[in-house]
Formats: structure tokens, sequence, C-alpha cells
């Protein structure tokens, strides 16, 4: 592994895209694979200049099969991987991020969304590849997907990526948007002394015997790597504690409950939102992303009026804080929930509540201003 | 002499599983050749077997991974080169080798061939060619003659293959061969050659598939078709690279040899010395 590169310490005036990209370098990556996309661009441009700098290698793949693929194998052989990409890629990279799961791959995907489906808006924003997210890829499994509402959180989501990805040996997805990715705000970036990163857990010395897929209570299974002596084999194939291919259903079962148990049983510890004027809430905005911005203004000029509004932003979206909606439908009697895709996110809370969700949806191209927000949560208050 | 025991297991069982065999491959299938070509052109590299590592694809030839006694990748359908790419960039001291399909390599996976060579990408593709689908049951594929038959093309491919050896020669490959899997000798040579070298180089195994073409095209069991190599196979080092199509349909020589050995700049060198 290299030496702890030196973030770009101090307060800065940048895109977050180019935030995502040293958030990235703060976070020890030193690989990234990726295939030029809008809105995303920025981040593979600032990577190709930064990452020689820190001793990191920058490959411009063929496309984004090609790119995943690469990710993992770099994130094989030992270093903290990455690529960025857009819903068009996104879709493409779905291939691999499945065998990511499966052989237990650490490595940052970051999907800065643009209106979609197919070509769509390549230059507007978007919201509408949250459940391509969770459910992209073919099979059961948990994913982790943050959503950064600002340039300062595209710097500090991407970066706890990596520690997420690390420790649970899982692909992890940065769930950014157009609108988050090209405005420019304050980012204010730590000394290297206060950036924590946390490491794959690593089995001992190469002997005889090791079952690189056995675990212990915490699911995770030790990473060895590539080449340094414990000839392990790795397959997308079901397979046992061994890495060997198995056709038991047994076998399968354990393994696609485990991947899964992993990622759900801690999902309090991975799960975060941002709330505010909840406590006495009688209509609960959620929003996420660019959209959060408008929503808490909304919010704010609807106390201003006297409504007993309250804000609710998912940080992560998968896991996605259910438990917090289904708390908050104790005393809130309708929800809002704003989103850029024709109602992905507002489907997901109604598995949490039986109370309105009323739904505030653009299917992209724009920012979704306050103003209709604000229409929403009025028409709530009077149900 | 008398029957004494001289060898308690096999020679290449350091590099084998041992424990996961018999493997999964038809009576007459050529790829175990291979196999043990390939385990052999590793023991006389210079490299120890600890960082040679062996990516692999999706289909019989794919599974030679699951086999290796090395750290082995057996990858998604077609993805091998650029996962070994990947893994190769991340650790240069790593030899890294993908060994793989002719489906998998040149028609799923084609885009990914054509860039790592154009690149120079320093990896070694090993490329199996039993001219069609085997696992999934013997359908025809971007190596399939021209005319023969499969279960996809029941009235004969109308579909011309790919000559493997012209193309990687044209993309830039530094080293660029093709035998049979009868040609064990010059097979082991090729592959410990393509091992010794910086940058990309292709080797193309001709092998047999009894089950999945040889029995359609009335070619008969694994043997027949290696009697059909024998028949029909010419080694011409400097044989022009347009002619070595293949077509096992007609009475044609299917040329043999080691095609291409050059030097060129491998991916990631300086541009200049003092970089």
């Amino acid at each position: 592994m290299t030496a702890k590169p030196q973030p770009l310490t101090g307060h800065h005036f940048i895109n977050g895209d180019i935030a995502c990209a040293e958030g990235a370098i703060a976070a020890g990556c030193s690989f990234f694979a990726g295939y030029p996309i809008t809105p995303s661009t920025e981040i593979a441009e600032r990577l190709a200049q930064r990452l020689p700098q820190v001793g990191g290698r920058f490959i411009q793949m063929e496309d984004e099969l090609g790119s995943m693929a690469a990710v993992l194998g770099a994130s094989w052989a030992g270093v903290r991987a990455m690529t960025a990409t857009s819903g068009p890629g996104f879709t493409l990279m779905m291939e691999n991020i499945g065998l990511a799961v499966m052989t237990e791959t650490p490595c940052v995907v970051v999907d800065v969304q643009r209106g979609s489906p197919s070509t769509g808006l390549p230059t507007l924003v978007g919201q509408s590849d949250v459940m391509q997210a969770k459910w992209g890829s073919h099979g059961d499994y948990e994913i982790v997907a943050y959503s950064p509402g600002s340039c300062q959180e595209m710097f500090d989501l991407t970066l706890k990526a990596f520690n997420t990805a690390e420790r649970l040996r899982i692909p992890v997805i940065v769930l950014a948007d157009e609108v988050v990715g090209h405005m420019t705000e304050r980012v204010v970036i730590p000394e290297a002394s206060a950036i924590v990163w946390e490491h794959r857990k690593r089995p001992p010395t190469p002997g005889n015997g090791l079952r690189p897929f056995a675990t212990g209570a915490d699911l995770v299974p030790p990473m060895p790597l590539a080449g340094e002596g414990y000839r392990i084999h790795v397959t997308g194939l079901t397979h046992d504690e061994r890495g060997y291919p198995s056709t038991s259903a047994e076998d399968h079962e354990r393994l696609v409950r485990r991947l899964s148990d992993k990622v759900s049983l801690r999902a309090a510890e991975i799960t975060e939102y941002e709330e505010s004027f909840v406590d006495d809430a009688e209509v609960v905005v959620l929003a996420y992303g660019c959209v959060s911005r408008s929503a808490r203004r909304a919010v704010r000029e609807a106390r201003e009026r006297g409504i007993k509004a309250g804000f609710l932003r998912p940080i992560t979206l998968w896991p996605f804080p259910g438990e917090r909606v289904r708390a908050l439908a104790q005393q809130a009697k309708a929800f809002v929930c704003a989103e850029l895709n024709l109602g992905q996110v507002a489907r997901e809370m109604e598995r949490f509540t039986s109370k309105p969700v009323i739904r505030v949806n653009h299917a992209g191209g724009e920012l979704l201003a306050p103003a209709p927000i604000l229409a929403a949560i009025e028409g709530a208050s009077r149900w | 002499m008398v029957g004494e025991l001289i060898v308690k297991t096999h020679p290449l069982d350091d590099a084998l599983r041992a424990d996961r065999l018999p493997h999964i491959w038809c009576p007459g299938c050529g790829i175990g050749t291979v196999m043990d070509c390939f385990v052999r052109a590793m023991k006389a590299s210079d490299t120890p077997l600890d960082k040679h590592i062996c990516v692999s694809g999706i289909g019989c030839t794919g599974r030679v991974a699951g086999y290796l006694a090395l750290d082995s990748f057996h990858t998604t359908h077609g993805r091998a080169i650029p996962f070994a790419t990947g893994m190769k960039l991340a650790n240069p001291e790593l030899e890294v080798t993908v060994l793989s399909g002719d489906g998998d390599l040149f028609a799923i996976g084609g885009n990914h061939f054509l860039h790592a060579a154009r690149r120079n990408m320093d990896i070694n593709v090993f490329c199996v060619n039993n001219f069609n689908y085997g696992m999934t049951g013997g359908q025809a594929g971007p190596t399939t003659p021209r005319g023969s038959f499969s279960t996809t093309t029941p009235a004969g491919n109308v579909d011309d293959p790919f000559n493997l050896p012209h193309l990687a020669a044209a993309l830039g490959a530094v080293y660029v061969a093709r035998w049979t899997s009868l040609h064990v000798r010059q097979v082991e040579k090729s592959m410990a050659r393509a091992l010794q070298k910086k940058g990309f180089t292709f080797v193309e195994i001709l092998a047999p598939c009894p089950i999945g073409y040889g029995k359609s095209n009335d070619i008969g069991e694994g043997l027949d078709e290696l009697e059909l190599y024998k028949r029909h196979c010419i080694i011409d080092d400097g044989a022009p690279l347009e002619s070595l199509q293949i077509d096992l349909t007609q009475d044609a020589p299917i040329t043999l040899g080691n095609f291409v050995d050059i030097e060129r700049r491998p991916y990631g060198s300086p541009l200049r010395e003092e970089a």
C-alpha cells in the first residue's frame, strides 16, 4: 500500500465533482478507471491530474463495463479503487457491481445523476437512479448509497464511502446529481491527521488452510491480496468458504444470506440522516441531494407561515432511514416527498408509514424550486 | 524392472488444486492439455508461482482459473482483460495472464481485447479456440468457421469468423502465435516466450470440442479432431497474416506458428527518460 497522500487541506471554492475527486485523494484512493460521461467527467479529469501526484494510477477505459472490471482488479491488487459515471454508464457497471458484491471487493462508484431514462438529458439534473442503485444488478444484495447535498458532502461522503467499502468489503455508491456535481461552493478539507482511514481486514500471513471466505461473527472475511502467496481462488460463481465453486443450494443460501446480512444487520450503524424542526412536526418533508436544498427553504417558509413543518434528509438512501420515517409517522399527519423522479423514494417511504405521502415530482431537467414543495406542505397541513 | 512407485504426486500438483479434481471438461476436450502447458510454462518462468495471476472470464476455458493453485480470478463474461488490466496497473510486480475462450474474449469481450492490445498493456492473453460456445451446448460464435453447423446455425454458419492472429498483430500485440492442443511442446514454448515478454502477448490454441463442435460437424471424437489438425496443419512462422483464416469445413490448410515477436513501448512506460 502506498504512503498516505497529502489531502488538499484548507478552504476551497470548488465544484462538487472536484470536491468528490479530492475526497477520493483524501481517502487514499490510488486507482481510477473510467469513461468520460457528462456530468461526472470533471471527476475523471481531476483525478487524471491528481492521482499521478500521489503515486496513483489513472486509466481511461474503453467503456464502463471495462472500467468497473478494472476497478475490481485493482482492488484485489491491494489499492483503494474507484470510478465515476452517470446513468447510462451506471447501467453498464451493474454487471461488475454484482461481481463486487459476490466476491466482496471493496470499491467506490460515483454516479452523478442526470435526466433519464436512456441518454435522456446528459447535461441536466435528475435523481432517477435511486432504485437502480439498489436493484440494478441481478440477484439479492444490499448496498450502501450516500446522497450528497452539497459540495462539502461530495468531499465528505466520498471519503466516507471508501471507509465503508473497506470495512465491509462491498461496493459503495455515491449517488450524486448534476446540480451538486456542477455547483461551486466552499469546501473545507481537514488536515491529513484529522482524516481517518478504515482498512480492510487482513488475514494472518500466508500458510496452510486459509479459508478465504470464512468469517466470524462480523460476517466480513479478511481479504488476502493477489500476489501475496495465499493462492486463493475468487469467483463470481456461488462458492464455499474455500472460495471454490459450489452448486449446493445450502452453500448458495448461506452465501447470499451472509452477503446481505453483513449490510442489513448493520443498517442502524450505517444509516445517516439530517433533520430539523421535526420535534412538533405535523408535516414532514423528505428530500435528498440537490432537492433537499429547496425543501429546506420550503420548510423554513412554512414555519414562517405558522405551519408545523419538519425536514428529513436521508444522507444514506441505502440503507434507507425507514425506521426514522416510521417514528416520525407517530406524530406527523402527512409526509411530503420531493424528488427529481416520478416517485422512487416516496414509494420506499410508503413501506414505513400508512400516513399520506404527498409527492412533489419532476422528471428532471431542472431543480425543483421551493414553491411547489411549499404548496404541498400547505396542502398537507390542511389534512 | 517392475512396478516401483517412483513418484507419489503429479509433477504439477504444486500448481494445481488437486482437491478440485476431477475437472468438469468432457472426454476429448483440449482445455486440460492447454492448462498443463500453461502450468509448465509458468513453472519454467523466472517469476515465482506466487506472483503469477490467472484471470479468466466465463465458459469452459474460464474454468481453468479454478483448477490452478495460484491467485486466480474467475470474473464476469468478457471482462477478464479489463480486470487483469486494473490488477496489473495497481501492482506491476504481478505476471498477469488471461486464459479464456474464443467466445468470451472475442464476442462479448472483443472490445477489451482491441484496447488492451492497442495500449500494449503488459498482460498475456491465451485463448483456447474450440470454434463454439461449449458450456452452453454448442452454439456458433465469433470463430465458428463459415458453413459449420451448430445449435444456432442449423443450416450452416453464414458469418465469417475472426482471423485471430491477424487481428492481434494488426492491433500491435508484441507476440502472436497459434498452435493446436496437439502441439504441446510448441504451446508451452510459446506461452513461456509470452510470459517473458513485456507488453501485450497473444497465443491462440485450437482445441477439440467433441461434444459442442465435433458432433454437429461430423468430426467425431476429440482424437478425430486432433487427427484432423495433424492432417491439415502446416507450420509457417512467416505466413502472411491475412492467410491465417481457418476453414475446417474445407480441405484447407491450418497455418500455425510464431507469427509476431517484436518490441513496442509497453503501456505506462515514461514518454521521456526524465519523466
